[in-house]
C-alpha cells in the first residue's frame, strides 16, 4: 500500500507514489528559458534575456525546498517552468521518474496529467481569485473543469476550506474583497490543493502579509503538508522565513544556481560569496547594532549580456582570473551541499582553492 | 552632496516651533451606499524635520490610507475630517492647484510598486525631467542635469546610459532606486515610502535602506516610512507607531518599542515575527481576526484577541497613557510613569 494513497484516503486517493521514497518527485536537468526583446523597426529581436540559463536541481518527496536569490535572477520563470505555465527552451523534468511532457508511449507523463499533480500559490492573494466568484466557488472551479460532478466539487471545496481554517458556514459564499489578505492567502492555498497534488510551487505567498498573519499561514502550510503529504517548492526574500520553513535551500543568481544544501549548511556554512552577501545583509534587529554598509555593492549585471565565467565576479570580493576566464562548476562539499565557486573547488587554480597535486 | 540640491528652498518651510507633520485626530470613512469603513479612527502624529518614522501595523489597519491623507490623494468616497498639517500647510484646505505644487516639491511618496508610478512608455530619464520641468519651470536640458545628478546621488550605476531606459528594462531594486529619484526630483520636506523594499531580496533591501537613511540625513528630509518588517524598522527609524484598527496603538522610540513593546498587539507582532532560533517549533500567532471596521469601535479594538482583556477595555476607547515621556499606548494596563 503506498504512503501517498493512505494519507488522502479521507479525501480522495492521491496519484500514486510510482517511484517509492527514494525516487525524487522532480528532477530538473538543465533547464534554460530565454525571452527575445523585441524592437527596432520591424519588431524583430533585438536582444534576449537569459532569465533562466541552465538549472538542475532536484525535488525529493516530502521536502521543501526553499528558493532564494536576488530579485530578479529568475525565481519565478522557474516557478513557471516547474509548473508548464510555459515550457522550458531546453532541459527535460522528470516527475517521479516519468517525463514531462515526454512521449506517454515510452514511460512519460502527458502534461494534462501532470499539471493536476502541481499546483501554485501566487503572492498576490487579490489578482489571483475572480472577484465575482464567492470562495467556495473558485475552490471548486478546477475539480468541475476536471470532471468532478458540481455537487462533489463543493463539498470538496467546503473540506479544504475548513482545513485552511475558514468556516465554510461563515465563508463558503463570501466574495474575496469580503476577506482580508491572510484569509485569502488562506483561499488561495485551499484552491491550489483542490486537485489533490503533490507538489505546491508557493512564489512568495506569505510576502503581503503582516507578521501575526505570515505566522498563522506558515503553520498551517507545516500543517497540510503532514496531513496532505505534500512536497513544496517555497520562493521568498525573506531569509528567515526559507530557514524556518525549509529542508534544503537553493540559491540562485543571475539565471543560474549558485548553492544548494541542506539548510543548516547554507545557514551556517554557506560557500558562495554571493550567498554569505545574502545571509549577511539581514536585518540586525538590534537599532543599536545598525549596518553601516551594505554587505554587497554594485548592481547584478544586466541578463541580457551575463559576465563571462563566474556571473557573480562582477560584484565578487574575491574574483581572480580564473573566475572571468572559466564558468566555476558545482563543487561538492558533502552531504548534498553544493557551490559552484573556483574557492570551493580543488585544483580551480583559485590561490584559495586546495592545490591538487600535479 | 551635490550643488544643485543643496540649494536652499525658500517658502516651503514650517513656522518655527511646529513640526513638518502634524495630525490631530485624523478620520477617514470610506462611505458607499452599502456600507461604511472606519479606516482611520482619531490619529494623533508628530514629525520632526530630519526625523524618520515607521509605521508598522495589522494589514488593513490604515497605515497606507493615513499616508495618502498626508498628500490629500484619497478618493471622493473618503470622508477625512481632523487636522492635517504638512510643513505648514493646511492639507485639507488646499485647492487643487495648491496641491499640484505641493505634492512633489513639499510631500513626495516612494510606492510599494515601483511600476506603478512610472509610466512604462517613457524613459525615466524624460519622467524625471519632466516632473522637474513642470514644477520649477526650468527648460528641458536643464531637467535632464537634474535627472542624472539625481541617478548619481541614489547611486544608479551607468547613470548617464541608464537615463535612457525604460522601466521594464530596469532590475527591481533600480526601479526602486528610479523612483525613489523621481520622489526626489523637486526636494520634498517630506519622504513618503510605503513599504518600498518589500519585493526585493535582502542585499538590495539593505542598499535602499541605507540610501534612504543617507539621504534623509544629508537633505534633512522627514520620512514616514510604512514597514510589516520589525528588521526594517530596526535598521531606519528613529520612532515606530503601531497601527491597529485604525488607531495608533503605541508609538515611541524604536530601540524601547523592540526591546519592550507596551501594548498586547504589539507584544504580539513582535512574538509572531520569524526569526532563525523556530525552526521546528510551532509559530505564536495572534488568535482571531482583525475586526470589521463598519462600525466604529467603541472598546478596545483589539480587545476579541487580547490575553489580557478585563470588562474596562470594553467600557470604553483606552485613553493614551505614557509610562515614560516619549513612550505610549493605549491599553488599560500600560503603568502610568
Ligand atoms: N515575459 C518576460 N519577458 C521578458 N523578460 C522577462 C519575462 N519574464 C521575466 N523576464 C525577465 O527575466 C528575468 C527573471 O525574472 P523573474 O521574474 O523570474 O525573477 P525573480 O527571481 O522572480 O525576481 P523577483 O525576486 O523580483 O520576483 C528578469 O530579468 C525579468 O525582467
Ligand atoms: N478606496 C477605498 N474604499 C473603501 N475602503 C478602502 C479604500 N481604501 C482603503 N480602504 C479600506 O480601509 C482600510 C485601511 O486600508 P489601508 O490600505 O490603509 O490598510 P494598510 O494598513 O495599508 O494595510 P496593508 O498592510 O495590507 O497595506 C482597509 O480596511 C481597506 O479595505
Ligand atoms: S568563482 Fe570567483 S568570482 Fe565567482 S564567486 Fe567564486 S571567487 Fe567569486
Ligand atoms: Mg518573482
Ligand atoms: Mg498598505
Amino acid at each position: 500500500m503506498r504512503f501517498a494513497v493512505l494519507l488522502g484516503m479521507d479525501l480522495d486517493p492521491t496519484p500514486d507514489d510510482r517511484g517509492g521514497p527514494a525516487q525524487a518527485l522532480l528532477d530538473i536537468r538543465d533547464i534554460k528559458r530565454h525571452f527575445p526583446i523585441k524592437g527596432g523597426f520591424f519588431g524583430g529581436t533585438v536582444a534576449t534575456v537569459r532569465a533562466v540559463d541552465g538549472v538542475s536541481f532536484t525535488i525529493r518527496k516530502g521536502e521543501t525546498l526553499g528558493i532564494v536569490g536576488e530579485s530578479g535572477c529568475g525565481k519565478s520563470t522557474t516557478a513557471r517552468l516547474l509548473m508548464r505555465l510555459m515550457d522550458p527552451d531546453v532541459g527535460s523534468m522528470i516527475f517521479d521518474g516519468e517525463g514531462v511532457a515526454e512521449n506517454t508511449q515510452s514511460g512519460g507523463i502527458a502534461l494534462k496529467d501532470y499539471r493536476r499533480q502541481v499546483q501554485m500559490v501566487f503572492q498576490d492573494s487579490y489578482a489571483s481569485l475572480n472577484p465575482r466568484l464567492p470562495i467556495e466557488d473558485s475552490i471548486a472551479f478546477a475539480p468541475k473543469v476536471h470532471g468532478l460532478p458540481d455537487r462533489e466539487a463543493r463539498e470538496r471545496a467546503r473540506e479544504l476550506l475548513a482545513a485552511v481554517g475558514l468556516a465554510p458556514a461563515q465563508f463558503a459564499r463570501r466574495y474575496p474583497h469580503e476577506l482580508s489578505g491572510g484569509q485569502r492567502q488562506r483561499v488561495n492555498i485551499a484552491r491550489a490543493l483542490a486537485l489533490r497534488p503533490r507538489l505546491v510551487i508557493l512564489d512568495e505567498p506569505v510576502s503581503a502579509l503582516d507578521k501575526s498573519v505570515e505566522a498563522q499561514v506558515l503553520n498551517l502550510l507545516v500543517d497540510l503538508k503532514e496531513s496532505f503529504g505534500l512536497t513544496y517548492a517555497f520562493i521568498s526574500h525573506d531569509l528567515n522565513v526559507v530557514q524556518y520553513i525549509s529542508d534544503r535551500v537553493l540559491v540562485m543568481y543571475l539565471g543560474k544556481v549558485v548553492e544548494m544544501g541542506p539548510v543548516d549548511a547554507i545557514y551556517d556554512r554557506p560557500a558562495h560569496p554571493y550567498t554569505q552577501a545574502l545571509l549577511a545583509s539581514r536585518p540586525s534587529m538590534d537599532p543599536g547594532k545598525r549596518r553601516m554598509e551594505p554587505p554587497l555593492t554594485g548592481d547584478p549585471p544586466n541578463p541580457v549580456n551575463p559576465p563571462s565565467g563566474c556571473r557573480f565576479r562582477t560584484r565578487c570580493p574575491f574574483a581572480e582570473d580564473v573566475c572571468a576566464a572559466i564558468e566555476p562548476a558545482s563543487a561538492d562539499l558533502g552531504a548534498g551541499h553544493q557551490a559552484a565557486c573556483h574557492m570551493a573547488l580543488p585544483g580551480s587554480g583559485h590561490s584559495k582553492a586546495l592545490q591538487v597535486a600535479a | 552632496m551635490s550643488a544643485l540640491l543643496q540649494q536652499d528652498v525658500p517658502t516651503k518651510l514650517a513656522p518655527a516651533g511646529e513640526p513638518l507633520v502634524r495630525l490631530r485626530d485624523l478620520s477617514v470613512r470610506f462611505v458607499s451606499r452599502d456600507a461604511t469603513m472606519h479606516a482611520v479612527n482619531g490619529v494623533d502624529l508628530d514629525l520632526s524635520a530630519g526625523e524618520v518614522l515607521c509605521i508598522l501595523g495589522e494589514s488593513g489597519s490604515g497605515k497606507s490610507v493615513t499616508m495618502r491623507a498626508l498628500m490629500k490623494l484619497l478618493p471622493k468616497s473618503a470622508v477625512v475630517t481632523g487636522e492635517i498639517r504638512v510643513a505648514g500647510n493646511d492639507v485639507q484646505r488646499m485647492s487643487e492647484n495648491q496641491l499640484q505644487e505641493f505634492r512633489g516639491s513639499t510631500v513626495a511618496m516612494v510606492f510599494q510598486e515601483p511600476m506603478t508610478a512610472l509610466d512604462p512608455v517613457y524613459s525615466v530619464g524624460r519622467q524625471i525631467a519632466e516632473t522637474v520641468q513642470r514644477h520649477e519651470g526650468v527648460s528641458r536640458a536643464a531637467g535632464m542635469a537634474r535627472a542624472l545628478e539625481l541617478f548619481e546621488l541614489v547611486q544608479i550605476p551607468s547613470a548617464k546610459r541608464r537615463l535612457a531606459a525604460y522601466p521594464h528594462e530596469l532590475s527591481g531594486g533600480l526601479r526602486q532606486r528610479a523612483m525613489i529619484a523621481v520622489a526626489l526630483a523637486c526636494r520634498p520636506k517630506l519622504l513618503l515610502a510605503d513599504e518600498p523594499t518589500t519585493a526585493l531580496d535582502a542585499t538590495v533591501q539593505i542598499q535602499i535602506l541605507l540610501l534612504l537613511r543617507k539621504l534623509q540625513e544629508d537633505l534633512g528630509m522627514g520620512v514616514v516610512f510604512v514597514t510589516h518588517d520589525l528588521g526594517v524598522a530596526g535598521e531606519i527609524a528613529d520612532r515606530v507607531a503601531v497601527m491597529y484598527a485604525g488607531r495608533v496603538v503605541e508609538e515611541g522610540p524604536v530601540s524601547a518599542l523592540m526591546r519592550s513593546p507596551l501594548h498586547p498587539y504589539a507584544k504580539g507582532l513582535l512574538g509572531a515575527t520569524v526569526h532563525a532560533g523556530l525552526r521546528g517549533h510551532r509559530l505564536t500567532t495572534i488568535p482571531g481576526a482583525p475586526p470589521s471596521l463598519e462600525t466604529l469601535p467603541a472598546a478596545c479594538s483589539f480587545a476579541p484577541r487580547c490575553a489580557e482583556a478585563e470588562p474596562a477595555c470594553l467600557a470604553a476607547v483606552p485613553a493614551e497613557r505614557s509610562p515614560e515621556p516619549g513612550r505610549k499606548a493605549r491599553c488599560i494596563h500600560v503603568r502610568v510613569g
